[in-house]
């Protein structure tokens, strides 16, 4: 299955998203990786108004990102849809103290998913997540991706809740993750 | 009367004059005893979120690096984070500082045991981590060094103090977390941390 081409012309999504959080004054960048979000993450390695923290499990990047927003910064999540079930319970924390949080979450076990295992997790994010309160959006093509997260940053930060972007499995392609990742390591 | 230090008198001595210091306090005990030693705007007593203390003082000590932040939680919280000992050790906060106090119990849920009083040692693996200090505290003379470590040295630090599984009296912090935050925020940012774009 091919990565659904959006443009192949123009920008890749991910560095119109670094852009918009370079924007939006984002400087705490959560991770835990994906292959679907390696660009975006070597953008933000390279940034220096950025801090990259690597995370154990991505419930750590819930309460990193609260503590960021007591002390006035902003950050953001980026984890692969595998993670979402980790952060339940830490996400009580946003939502009973009313922290914004941004998360953007590239799925497996979704579309043209090869590993069987990825399919349980991939399947129930969305109703999971929704299901302790958070914010849902999808954006399924590159094309949307960078005015979903656009829109995604105001919502979160703008009315103090924890909200999550999908970013389908056609966006980065279901089979071509691994190329994905030696394209931006070179 | 057990010979082990009381959680409210360490509490108390490391929160003596502490100035602009934040502290974030682990669910249950913590909480209470950090409110026992005076409410304060600079307090985040947390309700839950059960092993993220050290996270939420990592993220704020990043956002703040010219205050200090001390993180106060239990046995039981730090166990559930134990990650999060590796992802701070390698962000290397200088103005981040975690005590933990080890009564080797879940205080809160019936006094069942934790690891640490089976040969779990925190401290060692905060240390392991790559923690630039991380020690084993017993004594009122190393809480007092401990207190001069934190006020005068620099981060990242661990401490694992050991003290009493004593069942005190609750000392509730405000329980609407929204305004903890909010006045939290205020303490730290002015007023117009309230009209954030």
């Amino acid at each position: 299955m091919k990565a659904v081409a959006t443009n192949p012309s123009g920008p890749h999504w991910a560095d119109e998203v670094h852009a918009l959080l370079k924007a939006a004054k984002i400087r705490q960048i959560a991770i835990v990786p994906d292959a679907g979000h390696a660009r975006l993450i070597r953008l933000c390695e390279k940034d220096r108004a950025m801090r990259v923290v690597r995370l154990t499990t991505e419930e750590e990047g819930i309460a990193l990102l609260a503590g960021a927003w007591l002390g006035g910064e902003k950050g953001v999540l980026l984890m692969q849809s595998s993670g979402a079930g980790n952060c339940i319970n830490m996400l009580g924390l946003s939502l009973s103290c009313q922290f914004p949080l941004l998360m953007l979450v590239t799925m497996r076990g979704d579309h043209g998913e090869f590993n069987p295992a990825q399919v349980p997790m991939g399947n129930a994010t969305q109703a999971v997540l929704e299901a302790i309160g958070v914010i849902v959006k999808r954006a399924d093509t590159g094309e949307d991706v960078p005015e979903m997260v656009s829109s995604a940053i105001r919502l979160a930060f703008n009315t103090y809740r924890p909200l999550a972007l999908l970013i389908g499995q056609r966006v980065s392609g279901a089979k071509d993750f691994r190329k994905l990742t030696e394209s931006v390591s070179k | 009367m057990s010979k082990l230090l009381r959680r409210r008198e360490v509490v108390a001595k490391l929160l003596e004059d502490r100035g602009d210091m934040m502290v974030i306090a682990g669910l249950g005990a913590p909480a209470w005893d950090i409110t026992a030693a005076g409410d304060h705007d600079l307090n985040f007593p947390m309700w839950g979120a059960m092993g993220g203390a050290a996270m939420i003082g990592l993220g704020l000590a990043l956002a703040q690096p010219k205050k200090k932040v001390l993180v106060i939680t239990g046995d039981g919280e730090m166990l559930m984070g134990l990650g999060s000992l590796a992802t701070i050790a390698v962000q290397k906060p200088r103005n981040l500082y975690i005590v933990v106090l080890d009564n080797e119990h879940y205080g809160e849920t019936g006094m069942q045991e934790t690891h640490t009083g089976h040969g779990v040692d925190l401290a060692g693996m905060a240390k392991a981590a790559g923690f630039a200090h991380a020690r084993n505290v017993g004594t009122q003379a190393g809480v007092a060094r401990l207190k001069s470590m934190i006020r005068n040295g620099a981060g990242p630090l661990f401490a694992q103090v050991k003290i009493d599984a004593q069942k005190l009296p609750l000392v509730l912090p405000p329980r609407d977390a929204t305004y903890i935050k909010n006045r939290f925020r205020i303490a730290v940012l002015g007023p117009e941390a309230l009209h954030d774009e």
